[in-house]
């Protein structure tokens, strides 16, 4: 069972989460999308519950709300280091099916993957998490063929129908709340079913094994030509992680800064430079290799399931019209052309 | 709560090595168990941070050969003894001496790529009992280029060793790539021998052609990589080949495995 609240129930859990919570959801930003007087969805911190977007997917996925664009790591003095302080308040962060399975990637990169991250650690115990149930398929996701249409599992979900919020929760302070808001006379007991897309329009089928030679397939020519390395299509994804290591100090006292981390991406210039003008991967062709190897099979070879969650983000993004499905298809061509060549 | 293993620790500078004009050995207070081969992320805040491999072990100290070649490490050169410099570290797998033990062990380097294997041949030279015989050539762009002049004097007398470089107008040098002196090299049983490639990716997969035309297998041999890294400890991505991590599965890796990663 669950609540289903109408704008004046909602507000009065709100109220309520945010003795406990930081919540963040997809909200829109008005003004500050990528050309002049657009607005953009991505995560932040909602003060209502009705700033929650329902209706669009959000151009950002929600890995900011665990790993910001820039996290200090230490600040520096002369002769001392010292770690910011974790935040203060716990988080709770609605968010749709991919990106729930995405944070499955997030942990297999951070927590998993050699030592645990202790800044990751520390914001991701202190996070709860709501799915927020797709009535209907947006365009460009693939969610279903990835397998992501449905958490595999989740402690809370919402949805938003017929201007009414409904939310459910298994256990934990938002089940507790929840009954608050019953006893206080808020919103209505309801009994909605979780729904998801059984399918998307697009759909793509990921090849099992790929020929040994697929990395230098001719294929990935094409993208040497078109790919701009703007680096947009890791920024958006919700299960790139990499970022690099940056040293800044203030301008008013040189001698003190902070060491950040920054988001990184394998397609801008730069990525794989070691000392002594060495470059692992100049061609553009060879990054979009490196990258989308990786979503359909290298992160699967470490960690045992395929690390792309089918959200379409970066085929959303991309300046220059580059489809990762059409990629993606003309990959699982050429493992289906070498595997007819194999039998014969 | 686990560890937060980005926080350095200062370490002092015990001795600064001066091999050539951009390249010192940098000897830094450290206790504790390292391995030749692995590394410590090095730095000076404001300036950053930056991998290096250890190019030698003492009993309160490890040296790191630095090459003056950026940002942080043209302030690491700003340094002196007595002076204190940050590390975390050591990370990766390195060398590991029972691989080699028992066995004829050839060992082939170029440039830079001497300081992560020098731990393994100052080891073996110092033991020569544990190894049937030791040969190290290593390669060196010209006479002005060459590393741990001290070292190699020492090396002369414990190990079959050939020091050569591309190109000389100095008299008195050997000439020619690593490559042209693995041929001629006396093995007694190539069978069982083991051998240990590290350099720039071209010279690694020449050298290591050439083992394996003198009879040795793929499993034989060993090399080291080198790759971006802004972490160290498998997170930031920089230095991912496939499925592999070369901070965490590497740096060094059996010729089986590492001659199949692709960048």
């Amino acid at each position: 069972m669950g609540r289903l609240l109408n704008e004046k129930a909602a507000d009065a859990l709100m109220e309520r989460l945010q003795e406990q919570y930081d919540v963040f959801a997809p909200r829109l930003f008005p003004g500050t999308g990528c050309y002049s007087d657009t607005d953009v969805v991505r995560y932040g911190q909602i003060s209502s519950l009705s700033e929650i977007v329902w209706d669009k997917k959000s151009e950002y996925s929600f890995k900011e709300t665990l790993l910001p664009i820039s996290d200090t790591v230490f600040y520096f003095t002369e002769d001392e280091v010292k770690v910011p302080d974790a935040p203060r308040k716990r988080r709770l962060i609605f968010l749709r099916s991919c990106e729930l399975c995405a944070l499955k990637r997030l942990d297999g990169i951070y927590l998993k993957n050699g030592f645990a991250d202790s800044y990751y650690e520390r914001i991701r115990e202190q996070a709860d998490f709501v799915w927020m149930c797709c009535e209907e398929s947006f365009a460009s996701c693939f969610c279903a063929s990835m397998g992501t249409n449905r958490p595999e599992q989740y402690e809370a979900f919402a949805r938003f129908t017929d201007g009414k919020l409904y939310l459910e929760a298994e256990k934990g302070l938002l089940k507790e709340l929840l009954e608050e808001c019953g006893q206080d006379g808020f919103g209505e007991e309801a009994s909605l079913n979780a729904v998801y897309p059984e399918e998307n329009q697009e759909k793509i089928e990921i090849p099992e094994s790929l020929p040994e030679d697929m990395a230098s397939h001719e294929l990935w020519k094409e993208y040497a030509g078109r790919c701009i390395g703007c680096g947009r299509c890791n920024f958006v994804c919700p299960t790139c992680t990499c970022f690099t290591m940056q040293d800044i100090f203030y301008k008013d006292n040189p001698k003190a800064g902070e060491r950040r981390r920054v988001w990184a991406s394998c397609q801008v210039d730069g990525y794989s430079d070691i000392a002594g003008g060495i470059s692992f991967r100049k061609n553009q062709g060879e990054r979009m290799r490196f990258k989308v190897l990786h979503k359909i099979s290298d992160f699967k070879k470490r960690f045992g399931y395929t690390m792309c969650v089918g959200c379409g983000r970066c085929e959303d993004v991309c300046p220059e019209y580059i489809s990762y499905l059409a990629c993606i298809r003309k990959v699982n061509q050429a493992a289906k052309e070498a595997r007819t060549n194999e039998q014969k | 709560m686990s560890r937060n293993e980005y926080i350095p620790f200062l370490s002092r500078i015990q001795k600064v090595i001066r091999h050539t004009k951009i390249e010192y050995t940098f000897r830094m207070t450290y206790k504790g168990e390292v391995k030749p081969g692995q590394f410590f992320e090095v730095s000076i805040p404001k300036y950053g941070e930056a991998p290096i491999s250890v190019s030698g072990i003492g009993e309160d100290y490890v040296d790191l050969t630095i090459r003056k070649v950026g940002v942080v490490t043209n302030e690491i050169f700003e340094n002196q003894e007595g002076q204190s410099l940050y590390m975390r570290g050591p990370y990766g797998n390195g060398f590991d001496p029972a691989d080699y033990r028992g066995k004829e062990l050839i060992v082939v380097a170029g440039g830079t790529g001497v300081s992560p294997v020098k731990g393994i041949i100052d080891y073996f030279g110092n033991h020569p009992e544990e190894v049937k015989a030791l040969h190290v050539i290593a390669g060196f762009k010209s006479p002005k280029d060459i590393l741990f002049r001290e070292d190699i004097a020492r090396w002369e007398n414990q190990m079959e060793l050939i020091v050569t470089v591309d190109a000389s107008d100095e008299p008195g040098y050997r000439t020619g790539l690593v490559t042209k002196y693995i041929p001629d090299l006396q093995v007694s049983d190539i069978k069982s021998a083991a051998g240990i490639v590290v350099g720039p990716p071209v010279m690694m997969k020449f050298a290591a052609a050439e083992l394996l035309k003198k009879g040795m297998s793929e499993e034989q041999i060993w090399i080291s990589q080198e790759r971006k890294m802004c972490c160290g400890l498998g997170k930031c991505g920089h230095c991912r080949m496939g499925s592999t991590y070369i901070c965490l599965d590497g740096p060094v890796f059996n010729y089986t495995a590492g001659k199949a990663l692709i960048d």
